[in-house]
């Protein structure tokens, strides 16, 4: 046998005097870390294989299980941890890129845990959401520069842009049919549906199935093109460009041929087992004027009716391109920092491409303001949205709205183990193995998404409350209500907000 | 009446079902201590593999056959519900061969019969299938 470098990166304690050997760990292990031994009537486990995705654990009925970190380490040091030389390991074992799913992981600064916001006292008052009106309803799409009248007073929608109508500021983020499951979409459509907000297709197609949630449905259109008929763009609330996305700025997608199953490949217009390949760049998108035919072109089949957003990753310089792309005629920019999860990318890619999403968001609010085309455009921000908190401080640092995904596939039991692009999500995420997608039940799914949004709903009007604002759209943009912590005068420039105490 | 439906869809197969039924008949309070390094004798089984299972209880049918074949007189439907007097049962295990669910089993005592009884004869309140599915699968409702 071959020598094996590298350290199992957890252990699995079994706790003997709980376990009642019911197998149901060995069952639910798409890994294969646990087996039974006749002989001795107990489980084994094999460390090397788990990921630690925790779902042995959550079904142990006697709580007979831990994953713990393998204390077994390499000898400590700073620079050279066991990470790091475990992936020197790997790497000169196969010779390949390293590939990781869901956001970066690494300790970059939150710049959302160093903004604190406002609460008013005694000189103005905080409002009672239990009592009083609050409003958390918000419209994106392009604005109009004045309000015009008809002659009996009442205002003139009739020249007014397609809006997205949303209940709450949030909405789920791009997830492609293939890249998660058939029970994740329907979850997350339906949960669109109840709470008043939208839902993303990503770049796999919209299932048949789910043309029913179409008025809750952004459709994208992404440099692959899976999936886009007339149909589909007919049916979208709105059309997504998906230019960049924030967990790989720059490159473009892989889905296995193993993900291609006969329903994802019917979705994706593509042959079954085939891989399916997103180009880096839209081949036919080399500026802002070929971006604009892109919008103009999807305005033209769509009749005018729904807006378009296009999507980036939040890259150096992006709030030169966000000018430009609100200048091409889209409705609404979307804008994914650096911790936007994935099904898989190039780790390298993922752990150092792009930049944190409070900073982009601050500096293109600014640029789009200086240039007065902010009212052109809705900004919707995404990439590592993790609680209401966030929301809160994004919406006042200018957002219209958030876009939220991993936090989606948490409240549907995603356990972070990070390794999508292996397909054998044991959660019934992000695997297209019947077996394991049908132990995502949209019934509970949907249910728990739902909850989610709504208790965060619930806390974004006690924060407004608290600050005397009674709706989103009072909030959009209100730098005062936030301070900065610990920040640098540099990044208290770029965020536009002042230190605590001043 | 509210009866304990199985839908296959969501059912994983992973019988934790059986292990929760076996845990409420028990008579224990903790399930290791009911469990652990014992032979389980649940009221509802699993069937079927790792693409299609479906747990199998009781359907307590409007019209039971076991009733009927019973020689004793041990089972009777009463609320609803098909139970079985275990005093009266002479383990003839004629219930056993007319049920075309499968659903009724040996006691493994070998001198009566073990069925699902909705949970009324044990002190877990509701069906203990039902409330530690972990996928919705297994529920208790009027249809």
């Amino acid at each position: 046998m071959a020598i094996r470098y590298d350290i199992p990166e957890y252990e699995v304690l079994r706790d003997p005097q709980r376990c009642i050997a019911c197998r149901v760990c060995e069952r639910q292990c798409a890994n294969e870390v646990h087996s039974y031994d006749p002989d001795t009537g107990t489980m084994k486990s094999d460390e090397t294989k788990c990921v630690d995705c925790h779902r042995c654990v959550s079904l142990c009925p006697t709580h007979a299980l831990k994953i713990v970190r393998n204390p077994d380490t390499l000898r400590r040091n700073a620079y050279w941890t066991g990470d790091t030389i475990g992936e020197i390991y790997r790497q000169a074992e196969t010779g390949g890129m390293l590939l990781s799913s869901m956001g970066n992981p690494r300790p970059y600064p939150v710049y959302w845990d160093k903004m604190l916001i406002n609460a008013s006292q005694v000189t103005n008052p905080s409002i009672d959401p239990l009592r009083e009106p609050m409003e958390t309803r918000t419209f994106l799409g392009k604005k109009p520069d004045r309000i015009e009248r008809n002659p009996d007073g009442s205002i003139d929608l009739s020249n007014l842009p397609p809006q997205l109508e949303l209940q709450v500021p949030i909405l789920f983020s791009a997830m492609s049919y293939g890249s998660i499951s058939y029970n994740a979409h329907e979850s997350l459509a339906r949960a669109a549906k109840e709470l008043g907000t939208y839902w993303n297709t990503g770049e796999g197609g919209l299932h048949e199935d789910f043309y029913k949630y179409a008025p809750n449905v952004i459709v994208q259109v992404a440099s692959g093109r899976f999936g886009v008929h007339k149909k589909y763009l007919e049916a979208g609330a709105a059309i997504e460009i998906k230019i960049g996305q924030g967990a790989k700025p720059g490159i473009g997608g892989h889905l296995p041929g193993a993900k291609i199953t006969d329903d994802v490949s019917r979705t994706r217009m593509i042959p079954k087992g085939t891989d399916a390949i997103s180009p880096a760049p839209h081949h036919d998108i080399y500026s802002i004027e070929d971006l604009r035919q892109l919008v103009y072109s999807l305005k033209e089949a769509t009749e005018y009716k729904k807006p378009v957003i296009v999507k980036i990753a939040a890259v150096h310089n992006v709030a030169a391109i966000a000018s430009g792309i609100a200048r091409s005629g889209a409705d609404i920019i979307a804008i994914d920092g650096f911790r936007g999860g994935t099904g898989a990318a190039p780790t390298r890619i993922r752990d150092n491409v792009g930049i944190p999403i409070e900073l982009a968001l601050a500096a293109v609010d600014e640029r789009l303001r200086q240039e007065r085309i902010r009212n052109n455009v809705s900004l919707i921000v995404a990439g590592g949205i993790r609680n209401s908190a966030d929301v809160v401080k994004a919406i006042a640092l200018g957002a219209d709205a958030v876009y939220i995904a991993t936090a989606a596939l948490v409240a549907l039991g995603c356990h972070l183990c990070r390794t999508c692009q292996t397909g054998k999500c044991n959660w019934g995420i992000a695997t297209q193995r019947p077996d394991l997608v049908k132990r995502l039940n949209p019934d509970i799914g949907s249910k728990r998404l739902v909850n989610l949004v709504s208790a965060w709903q619930h806390e974004i009007m006690e924060m407004m409350g608290g600050m005397g604002i009674n709706s989103v759209e009072a909030l959009r943009g209100n730098r005062l209500m936030l301070r900065g912590v610990g920040l640098t005068e540099k990044e208290l420039e770029i965020l536009g907000i002042k230190h605590a105490g001043e | 009446m509210k009866r304990v439906y199985v839908n296959e869809r969501w059912c994983l197969g992973c019988h934790l079902c059986e292990y929760n039924c076996a845990f409420a008949n028990s008579g224990e309070t903790d399930m290791v201590k009911a469990l652990q390094g014992a032979e389980i004798h649940p009221r509802i089984q699993v069937e079927g593999d790792n693409k299609i299972s479906f747990a199998v209880s009781c359907r307590h049918c409007d019209d039971p056959i076991c009733v009927k074949s019973c020689i004793a007189g041990a089972i009777s439907k009463r609320d609803g519900v098909v139970r079985i007097d275990r005093d009266r049962c002479v383990g003839c295990f004629t219930c056993i061969l007319v049920c075309p669910y499968g659903a009724v089993l040996p006691s493994p005592d070998g001198h009566a019969v073990r069925k699902c009884e909705l949970c009324t004869d044990n002190a877990s309140g509701e069906p203990a299938c039902v409330r530690g599915c972990p996928n919705g699968a297994i529920v208790f409702e009027e249809r």
